[in-house]
């Protein structure tokens, strides 16, 4: 979230879409209950399904799974054309007035050069003058400036577009429209809450970017009340990315590629330059951040003689895709030998279950530690617990894989720190021992490392230089305390072996440590500010600067310097999270220089721009979202048929299973989390399983009526990848949608169930398609094709 | 002081926290259930889930509304489960209005089930007794909220003295009602003497879509038992000739105010 | 209907309590109160909380991050292993201030589940069945088969001659309900086998 859960009570209007608080986060929905109570404002929710958020909300419009790129296109059409967008907002904080190069353009589905697999963005960059500053028009009116070709490329999406790729009606796309435009005044602002519902398609990225662009043109980030605000779903989804997966270091920091053989060329290639001659580019500290990393890792080790043990770490191959999608298929082609899993499923929530079980099958040992056993750890007895659905699976004899299943702790029974969705790290302790002889993971994975080191020392082998370099300097190396590592985490200086204060004390000179910069700050020298229980909040708008800690530096709103305008002063006089008192900026933590006057540095600190980015030259498949359709679909694409689904669409070409046609799964799903349960965690427990204790497909009261099926028959769901069974609840709140002119039908999964637990049902990824965004390598769960049937 | 909770619907979000707080703080077994085509956990209250949402999906001016509301014992000033119950001790009414069971006194003949104008107690048949909400008279005994109005996210659910719930309530009316909902009201029928429990509704006039009734009243054959039955039942207190005697007895509801004197 | 009704745990513990107090109240003064009277309360059984250790923590579930109060029995010394009573929310957080969403109000089942882990459990190639294993038995054998993996698949130089020092044939997945201490500790666990194909829960 650029705001925070308690930021959302300050809206005007709440826009959710791509989520579902009331049922996921119904903690976090308060706020938007007492934004509608108290504030009056108005909740708009557009999804597939009337769910309980649609329930309270004043405005609810249902769309085709997979089409929220053509409404948040209409929406940015509406808003220029109606002028409805706070110009003023639009002019100092984004890229609208930034040229571009010539010869950009968009024709028939794809931007200018498409080179019939992959683009060349040559025509997709900023113009820049001698200096290497970008050229700009403030006026906003030059043909080749971002807001003219903004305004150009979304004209297609006219409120008539919306309606007939979406499926809602014209009407309702403009109540809608006119409810989120409310924050375009200055003195309003709206928020958007989204969550997988976005991030589970294969145009994800774009699609957050064109929330981004909408909250934009309103001058909705940074605002109290405002933001794009992912709804995270794991109580540490935002620690865990922010400390580093796929290839990524913490803090952001990429992995080197191969090509960067030295530490000089690796910060050469990813310290940005600035594109604004006052830009603050605060990413050009990137030094300060990766050597202070690698002093953590390698500790004494690290010297400037040898790069600060730049070698050791791995390099990605050029070429090289180590994400999700690739690896499991690696693993698929029995090209990997073992797994490591701590605490994840990939059975039960990877896509397309059957290329799961397989992919396991063909390791030769897989390492798994958790609080259950799950369907990862159980994956040969598929064939045994689950035959109906795995007709084709090996038996247990036929599979070789060696098994190890760690009973590890919960909760409750470790400390350490999670950081919630609003990145406020907030610090637990452990209140009871774990069960039996479960063991909590530090020391799981110490005595792991400890071991395989012992080895090393012993038996030599394969390179045991990064291995015998990384710094382990606990109190107890078999046992690491978390309140250690999070000290090595916020960082030391390494001369008077002092905590830092945060991210601004770190050196490029080897004289700093810190494992994570953007945690910078967390534990200092005054103790764990993580543990911080203070209940103040001057500034009156939710912001409790003294209840835990929140990255980066404690700011508890992204880019807040424009939530104030050319003199400092807040666009809302009623709001004011950040204000300039003549000498300094008072309120948050100022995501700007703290005595930087209003007018000398542009406000979006982090970016070489200085200022948002309405265009967004990096992203794979295009510097502007465009619709395009899912993997699967029951229609062309409306604007593009000739390039209907996403050009830069990452799939793999072994794919066990092709993708299904229309003509054969005419229905488009949905999967999603019921309120009652937790992901693939609560099927363990009672009180959850009271709740719901079984799996249903959810279907729409016209489509059931013209299949002769009532609530409680059993119906089978059949995709290209799978089938699966289950009674049927049988609703009118799934609204038939007309696609194209044709009558469109959802149907919908949820996913708690699989083949073990206290409560028992189909794993709904054999259905799902191993369908991938181009940006991020996150499957597309959502808006598939399946065919249904009465059983 | 007599206490009273606030269920404002408008705000019910149908996360079923409330459920499983109560199931939780009362330590209830849990049951796993069959299918039965809705997301309501079960068709009705039993003997083991004493605070049930109900999910009601009802077609309004041409679209779907999905109504939520949470559904337990309404503590009735009048309570009609008290006027049918023949077993000395097994129901009793706390000084601050709550209606509880002493499960050792209560007997299982399940009079109160037909007494009780919400259909809420549910005799188990593994016991052989009658339970319901105790409006965790435990946690109230203490100065503590019951363990449902503690846990709700949405403020959907308050608790304290029943002078300020019905206050409130009524500026939560007059707030709804500006925001256009006309027949917006509070929901305290008076066939029981008004509830300990009482509702916000977007509309009043139509209880049934949220499932409550619409003017409940104690049954006219507990009614008829209430009469005479109060003066046997005050010459009991006076002559001390109960127990035996009268197995059957039923002691009519009191007013709050005479329950206060006995509060210790 | 779908509830067979069993006994509550808290009715048989309310009806023990009550009867010791219904015994003493009718020895006093010789008679069962009657049904309707207000009651002296002595049927209510005590607060379950009332003489509990409570720690600070965080719900496991989504990342709202709502702050829990856990109820232990047992101080905390070295010779108790405390028992949770009960989980609630805690009123001080300005998140949830004490609410909690349906799955976080059942935490105390969660964490004291009878579906717990509590050995090691080995799966041999081919087998039908777990058997049980010690630790001190599991971790040699598992660093044994990582080391035999990572000697096999281990990269110091590609064919370019370039050193990449990356382990290709071993991949590592990770939870998102590991703190960030335990995560990045996986991330020097990671870097120091040389293992790049990483990805966890947070990108699915």
């Amino acid at each position: 979230m650029t705001n925070g859960w308690t930021d959302v009570a300050n809206a005007d209007v709440v826009l959710v879409m791509g989520g579902n608080p009331a049922e996921n986060h119904p903690v976090g929905f308060r706020f938007v209950m007492e934004a509608k109570r108290l504030r009056k404002a108005k909740i708009v929710c557009i999804d597939p399904r009337f769910t309980r958020t649609a329930a309270v909300s004043d405005c609810y419009v249902p769309i085709r799974s997979g089409t929220d790129i053509a409404f948040l296109g209409g929406l940015i059409h509406y808003a220029v054309e109606s002028g409805k967008y706070q110009r003023k907002y639009v002019e100092q904080h984004t890229n609208a007035s930034f040229l571009i190069a010539e010869g950009f353009g968009f024709e028939n589905g794809h931007f200018s050069g498409w080179q019939g697999d992959k683009y060349d963005k040559t025509t997709w960059q900023y113009e820049l003058d001698a200096s290497g500053n970008a050229k700009t028009d403030p006026k906003l009116e030059h043909p080749r400036c971002v807001f003219q070709l903004m305004k150009k490329h979304y004209s297609r999406y006219t409120p008539e577009k919306v309606a007939e790729i979406c499926g809602c009606t014209k009407e309702e796309f403009l109540k809608a429209a006119d409810l989120i435009t409310v924050a375009a005044a200055e003195d309003k602002s709206g928020t958007v809450l989204y969550a997988l519902g976005w991030t589970h398609h294969s145009f994800a990225v774009q699609l957050i970017h064109a929330a981004a662009m909408v909250q934009l043109l309103m001058g909705n980030i940074g605002m109290p009340g405002g933001g794009v605000n992912a709804q995270r779903g794991h109580a540490n989804i935002q620690g865990s990315t922010d400390m580093g997966a796929w290839n990524m270091l913490p803090g952001y920091l990429k992995i080197p590629r191969a090509n960067l053989t030295t530490i000089e060329e690796y910060l050469k290639a990813n310290t940005p330059k600035p594109l604004q001659a006052k830009s603050l580019n605060y990413w050009g500290n990137t030094p300060k951040f990766f050597k202070s990393l690698l002093k953590a890792y390698y500790g004494k080790k690290a010297t400037e003689a040898n790069q600060y043990g730049y070698d050791w770490l791995p390099k990605i191959d050029e070429k090289g895709d180590h994400s999700w999608g690739a690896f499991f298929d690696d693993m698929f082609h029995g090209k990997l030998e073992g797994l490591i899993s701590f605490g994840m499923n990939p059975v039960a929530n990877g896509p397309n279950t059957k290329k799961m079980l397989t992919a396991l099958s063909k390791l030769k040992w897989l390492i798994v530690a958790e609080n259950f056993e799950t369907e990862t750890a159980a994956f040969w007895k598929a064939k045994t617990l689950a035959a109906k659905d795995y007709p084709l699976a090996l038996d247990e004899a036929g599979i070789s894989t060696e098994v190890f299943l760690l009973p590890a702790a919960n909760f409750a029974e470790k400390d350490g720190a999670f950081v919630n969705s609003s990145r406020w790290l907030q610090w637990k302790e452990a209140a009871t021992d774990p069960p039996g002889e479960a063991k909590r993971d530090q020391e799981i994975i110490a005595k792991l490392f400890l071991e395989i080191r012992r080895l090393y020392e012993k038996d030599g082998g394969a390179n045991p230089a990064p291995l015998m370099n990384m710094s382990w300097d606990y109190a107890k190396p078999a046992m690491p305390l978390l309140s250690e590592i999070a000290r090595e985490v916020n960082g030391v200086d390494l001369k008077t072996l002092k905590q830092l204060n945060g991210f601004g004390e770190l050196k490029d000179d080897g004289s700093t440590a810190c494992g994570n910069w953007v945690y910078s700050g967390c534990w200092t020298e005054a103790g764990n500010q993580m543990a911080r229980r203070g209940q103040v909040d001057p500034t009156g708008l939710g912001l409790y600067p003294q209840w835990s800690w929140s990255w980066p530096a404690n700011r508890r709103i992204l880019y807040n310097r424009a939530s104030a305008d050319e003199n400092g002063q807040p666009w809302d006089k009623t709001r004011a999270p950040l204000q300039w008192d003549g000498e300094r900026w008072r309120g948050d933590v100022p995501d700007y220089k703290a005595d930087a006057e209003p007018g000398s540095l542009p406000a979006f600190i982090m970016l070489p721009e200085g200022v948002a980015r309405l265009f967004a030259p990096d992203l794979v498949e295009g510097p502007f979202p465009e619709h395009y359709e899912p993997a699967e679909s029951p229609v062309l694409n409306a604007l593009h048929p000739e390039a209907s689904a996403n050009p830069m669409l990452k799939t793999y070409s072994s794919e066990p299973v092709a993708f299904g046609k229309a003509k054969d799964f005419p229905y488009v799903a949905i999967t999603y989390r019921l309120t009652e349960h937790f992901h693939y965690w609560t099927k363990h427990t009672s009180s959850s399983s009271e709740l719901q204790s079984n799996f249903f497909v959810e279907l729409p009261a016209e489509l059931a009526a013209a299949k002769g099926i009532v609530s409680g028959d059993k119906v089978r769901v059949s995709s290209a990848r799978g089938t699966l069974e289950g009674p049927a609840l049988v609703t009118k709140r799934l609204r038939t949608l007309m696609v194209n002119g044709q009558k469109t039908y959802h149907v919908g999964l949820p996913i708690h169930w699989g083949f073990v637990g206290k409560i028992t049902g189909p794993l709904i990824n054999n259905l799902t398609p191993s369908a991938y965004d181009p940006n991020s390598g996150t499957p597309e769960y959502k808006g598939f094709l399946v065919n249904l049937e009465k059983i | 002081m007599i206490v009273a909770k606030l269920i404002d619907t408008t705000l019910c979000i149908g996360c079923k926290a409330c459920e499983v707080a109560c199931q939780e703080w009362n330590d209830q077994e849990y049951t796993l259930g069959t299918f039965d085509g809705s997301y309501q956990t079960m068709p009705d209250l039993a003997p083991n889930f004493w605070n049930l949402i109900k999910f009601n999906e009802v077609e309004k001016n041409g679209g779907t509304s999905w109504l939520m509301s949470k559904y337990q014992c309404m503590h009735c000033a009048d309570a009609g489960c008290i006027a049918a119950c023949p077993a000395p001790g097994a129901i009793v009414q706390l000084a601050n209005g709550t209606v509880d069971f002493a499960h050792d006194n209560c007997i299982g003949c399940g009079y109160c089930i037909t007494g009780c104008p919400f259909d809420v107690p549910k005799l188990s048949p593994t016991t052989k007794k009658v339970y319901k909400c105790t409006l965790c008279s435990d946690r109230t005994a203490v100065g503590l909220e019951p363990a449902c109005i503690k846990t709700c996210p949405t403020n959907c659910l308050t608790f304290g003295e029943r002078d300020e719930m019905i206050r409130v309530a009524d500026i939560r009316t007059r707030e709804l009602k500006a925001d256009g909902f006309k027949d917006a009201g509070v929901y305290n029928p008076q066939g029981v003497g008004g509830t300990n429990v009482i509702y916000v509704l977007n509309d009043v006039k139509q209880p049934e879509s949220y499932g409550l009734p619409k003017d409940p009243v104690i049954p006219w054959t507990v009614q008829l038992w209430k009469g005479p039955m109060k003066v046997l039942g005050t010459l009991a207190f006076v002559g001390a000739i109960l127990g035996a005697f009268f197995h059957f007895v039923i002691y009519g509801p009191q007013d709050p105010e005479v329950h206060g004197h006995d509060e210790e | 209907m779908k509830c067979k009704g069993h006994m509550s745990k808290r009715s048989s513990r309310r009806d023990f309590i009550t009867r010791s107090a219904a015994t003493t109240a009718t020895t006093a003064t010789g008679l069962a109160a009657p049904n309707g009277e207000t009651s002296n309360g002595a049927h209510i059984p005590a607060l379950k909380t009332a003489h509990t250790t409570k720690t600070n923590s965080i719900c496991p579930y989504c990342a709202v991050g709502c702050s829990v109060t856990i109820h232990t029995i047992g101080d905390k010394a070295r010779n108790v292993k405390p028992h949770i009573v009960h989980i609630e929310g805690d009123p001080e957080s300005p998140v949830n201030r004490g609410t909690l969403c349906p799955k976080g109000a059942s935490l105390e089942e969660f964490v004291q589940s009878d579906r717990r882990l509590t050995k090691v459990r080995h799966r041999a190639a081919g087998a039908k069945e777990w058997t049980d294993l010690t630790w001190e038995e599991a971790i040699p054998m598992m660093a044994s088969r990582i080391k035999a993996s990572r000697d096999k698949g281990f990269v110091e130089k590609d064919e370019k001659g370039r050193t990449v020092n990356r382990l290709g044939n071993v991949a590592m997945i990770g939870g998102c309900t590991d703190t960030n201490e335990i995560n990045y500790l996986l991330s020097k666990f990671r870097f120091s086998l040389g293992l790049l194909a990483y990805e966890n829960q947070s990108r699915l």
